[in-house]
C-alpha cells in the first residue's frame, strides 16, 4: 500500500512538471507582453526597456529556470497586468471555480449515477428509454448554448434565478446545471455500462438463488463491484469540471479561474495563465490519486497485491 | 413418503423455439436424482425454471412444480423470494463466479440465513467446519480470491445448506474442478443430503459422477426426458437407445490400447430442426417410420423405469 503510494505520488510529480513546462513554453510563443503594456506610439527604446526591467530580453532558458526556482521557493511571481502577486490574484478566484464544480459534480453524481442504475435494472423498459433521453440531452447540447437557454428561461422569461454573477446560491444553480450536465451523462452511462456488466454475472444469480430481491442483489453486491470502472471516470470528469468552467464562467459571468484564465491569455499575463494551468493539473492529478486509493478501498484483491 | 419436488410437464420456450418439453422427474427426501444429458439439452434451464430464475428471454409455456406437496409454480415474485435459499436452494458451475468477488465468505453465508453476519457468526463458523473447511475462524473472513475452486464450492455448499432446504438444486457443481476435488465435493453432498434428507438434483454430463452419487437417474436429450430409473438399472441395462449409445462412449480401462473412441454418429437437433417425431431419431440405429412420424410417450416398464422409445423392449 505505501509502495503503490510512492509510485504514485513520483507520477504525480513528474506529470506536474511536464504540464508546467509545456505552459511556460506554449505561453512564450503566443507573443511578446510588453508590446501589450506599453502605451500606444512608444518608442521602441521604450519597450526594449522595459522588455528588460521585466526580464523578457533574457534567453527562454534563462527565464524558465528562473521561474522553476521561484516555483521551489513557493513564489508564484507578480502579474504584469495588475501589478499583485500572482498567488493572491488566482487565490481569491479558486473558492469561485471550487463552488461551482462541486456543484455541478453534485448534479453529475446525485443525476447521473442514480439514472444509470435505474436503466441498467429497467432494461428494455420505458423508464430506461425515458433517462436515455436525458442522457443524450446532457451529453449532446453543448455549454455555451445550454447556459444560454438556462439564462433565457430561467432568468429573463420565469426571472426565478439571477442571469449572473456570484451574489447568492441562487447564482450557482443555472451555472453548476451547465457545468454538470455533460458530466451527469458520462457518469449515467458509464454506470449503467458497468451495472449492466455485473448483473450478468453468476454471483447475480446466486445471490438471488439465496432469496435477495434483484435490487438486493444491487445494492449489497452488485454496485461495489460496478463502482471500479466509475471511479475511475468520476476522478477524470472532475478534473474536466474544471477545465469546463472556463466556458460556463464566461457564459454566467461567474468570478472563477476560468473567467481569469480568458481574461489573462487575452493580456499575455503569463505567470497567472502558469498558476492557473498549474492549478487545474494539480487538482487532476490529485483526482487520480485519490481514485487509486478508492480502487484499494474498494477491491481487497488490490490491497492484497500491494 | 410425499416427494420434497415434482416437475410436471415442463415446458420452456425461447421465443417460438421449444428447448424444454414437457419434463417431470420427482425426487424423494435425502434422494439424489441425476438430471443427464450433454451441453444444452435444457438440463441448466429446468433447474433455473424451477427456481423462477428463467433469464429474461425465456418463458415457461406449460407444467407445474410442486415444492413439497404446494404447486409453486403461480407464486407471486414475493412469496418464491421467501423460498430461495430457504425451501429451495442452487449450487453453481464455477463456485468462484458464482461468488461476490468483494464479498467475505462469511457475508455470503450470513446472507442465506438473512441475517447480519455478526449475529449469526457462530452459527456460520460451525457450518463452515461442516462442510470441509479447515480453519473456520480464518477462513470466515476471507475473499474469494484468496479460496481455492474447491473451497470456493464448500462455501457455496455451506450458503445453500445452512438454512437446511428440503431441495437442492446442484448445476453442474463438479465440472469446473478436478478430478481427486469433485470426488471430495461428491461425498460431501452426499453426506449432507442423507443427514439432512435434502432431496438432491445434480445436473451433470458426466456418466462417472452420476454413478457414483446419484440413486435416480433421468436422462434428457433435446428438451425431453428419454428416460428415467434407479442408477444402478440404468447402467445395467438402458431402456433407450440413446442411454444405451451414452454409456457405450464411456471409455474402459479393459478397452484395448489406442482402439477408437465410440461415439454418437451425428448430432443434437437444434431447436428449429426439431420434427414431430422422436427427436433422437435421426441418430438412432433403431429408428423407424413410426418414430420419425410421433413423438414417443414415456412409457412405463414395469421396474420402476419410464422410458420414451418406442422401442425399449427391443434394447439388449
Amino acid at each position: 500500500m505505501i509502495r503503490l503510494l510512492a509510485g504514485r505520488l513520483l507520477q504525480a510529480a513528474v506529470a506536474s512538471f511536464g504540464v508546467l513546462t509545456i505552459v511556460f513554453f506554449v505561453m512564450r510563443l503566443s507573443g511578446d507582453p510588453t508590446l501589450l503594456l506599453v502605451p500606444e506610439g512608444a518608442s521602441a527604446e521604450q519597450v526594449a526597456q522595459l522588455r528588460a526591467a521585466l526580464g523578457f530580453d533574457r534567453p527562454l532558458v534563462v527565464q524558465y529556470a528562473a521561474y522553476l526556482g521561484d516555483l521551489l521557493r513557493l513564489d508564484l511571481g507578480e502579474s504584469l497586468v495588475q501589478r499583485a502577486p500572482v498567488a493572491g490574484i488566482v487565490g481569491e478566484r479558486i473558492p469561485y471555480t471550487l463552488a461551482l464544480a462541486g456543484g455541478a459534480l453534485l448534479v453529475a453524481l446525485g443525476i447521473g449515477i442514480p439514472a444509470g442504475i435505474l436503466m441498467a435494472v429497467h432494461r428494455g423498459g420505458v423508464l430506461e428509454r425515458a433517462l436515455a433521453a436525458l442522457v443524450l440531452a446532457g451529453q449532446s447540447l453543448p455549454t455555451f448554448w445550454s447556459g444560454i437557454l438556462l439564462i433565457l428561461f430561467f432568468g429573463v422569461y420565469l426571472g426565478w434565478l439571477p442571469t449572473s454573477g456570484a451574489d447568492s446560491l441562487a447564482s450557482l444553480i443555472m451555472p453548476a446545471i451547465a457545468l454538470g450536465a455533460l458530466t451527469m451523462s458520462t457518469f449515467a452511462r458509464m454506470a449503467r455500462i458497468s451495472v449492466l456488466d455485473e448483473l450478468s454475472r453468476d454471483y447475480v444469480t446466486a445471490a438471488r438463488a439465496r432469496g435477495l430481491s434483484v435490487w438486493a442483489a444491487v445494492s449489497r453486491h452488485v454496485l461495489r463491484n460496478a463502482a471500479i470502472p466509475v471511479v475511475t471516470i468520476a476522478a477524470l470528469e472532475i478534473g474536466n469540471l474544471l477545465a469546463g468552467a472556463v466556458i460556463v464562467e464566461t457564459v454566467f459571468a461567474w468570478p472563477g479561474i476560468g473567467q481569469l484564465a480568458i481574461q489573462s491569455i487575452q493580456a499575455r499575463d503569463f505567470l497567472v495563465v502558469q498558476t492557473v494551468v498549474l492549478f487545474v493539473s494539480s487538482v487532476y492529478i490529485a483526482m487520480n490519486l485519490l481514485a487509486d486509493l478508492a480502487y484499494a478501498a474498494i477491491d481487497p484483491r488490490i490491497r492484497g497485491r500491494s | 413418503m410425499q416427494p420434497a419436488l415434482i416437475v410436471e410437464n415442463l415446458s420452456l420456450a425461447l421465443g417460438r423455439a421449444n428447448l424444454v418439453d414437457s419434463v417431470g422427474f420427482s425426487v424423494a427426501p435425502g434422494e439424489v436424482l441425476a438430471l443427464v444429458g450433454e451441453s444444452g439439452c435444457g438440463k441448466s434451464v429446468t433447474a433455473q425454471a424451477i427456481m423462477r430464475l428463467l433469464a429474461p428471454a425465456l418463458r415457461q409455456t406449460g407444467g407445474r412444480v410442486l415444492l413439497a406437496g404446494q404447486d409453486i409454480t403461480a407464486l407471486p415474485e414475493r412469496a418464491m423470494r421467501a423460498l430461495r435459499g430457504q425451501a429451495m436452494s442452487m449450487i453453481f458451475q464455477e463456485p468462484q463466479a458464482a461468488l461476490d468477488p468483494l464479498a467475505t465468505v462469511g457475508t455470503h453465508i450470513a446472507e442465506a440465513l438473512r441475517r447480519p453476519l455478526r449475529d449469526v457468526r457462530d452459527q456460520v463458523l460451525q457450518m463452515l467446519a461442516e462442510v470441509g473447511i479447515s480453519d473456520p475462524a480464518r477462513r470466515i473472513d476471507q475473499y474469494p480470491f484468496e479460496l481455492s475452486g474447491g473451497m470456493c464450492q464448500r462455501v457455496m455448499i455451506a450458503c445453500a445448506l445452512i438454512s437446511r432446504p428440503a431441495v437442492l438444486l446442484a448445476d453442474e457443481p463438479t465440472t469446473a474442478l478436478d478430478v481427486t476435488i469433485q470426488a471430495q465435493i461428491l461425498d460431501l453432498l452426499r453426506r449432507l443430503a442423507a443427514e439432512r434428507r435434502t432431496a438432491v438434483v445434480l445436473i451433470t454430463h458426466d456418466m462417472g459422477v452420476v454413478a457414483d452419487i446419484a440413486d435416480r437417474v433421468a436422462v434428457m436429450y433435446a428438451g425431453r426426458i428419454a428416460e428415467t430409473g434407479p442408477t444402478a438399472q440404468i447402467f445395467a441395462r438402458p431402456r433407450h437407445p440413446y442411454t444405451s449409445l451414452l454409456l457405450a462412449s464411456i471409455p474402459r480401462l479393459t478397452d484395448a490400447p489406442k482402439s477408437t473412441l465410440a461415439v454418437i454418429e451425428g448430432r443434437v437437433p437444434t431447436p428449429a430442426e426439431f420434427g414431430p417425431g422422436c427427436r433422437f431419431a435421426s441418430r438412432c440405429p433403431l429408428a423407424d417410420d413410426t418414430c420419425r412420424a410421433a413423438t414417443p410417450p414415456l412409457r412405463d416398464m414395469a421396474d420402476g423405469r419410464l422410458s420414451a422409445c418406442f422401442h425399449a423392449e427391443q434394447l439388449p
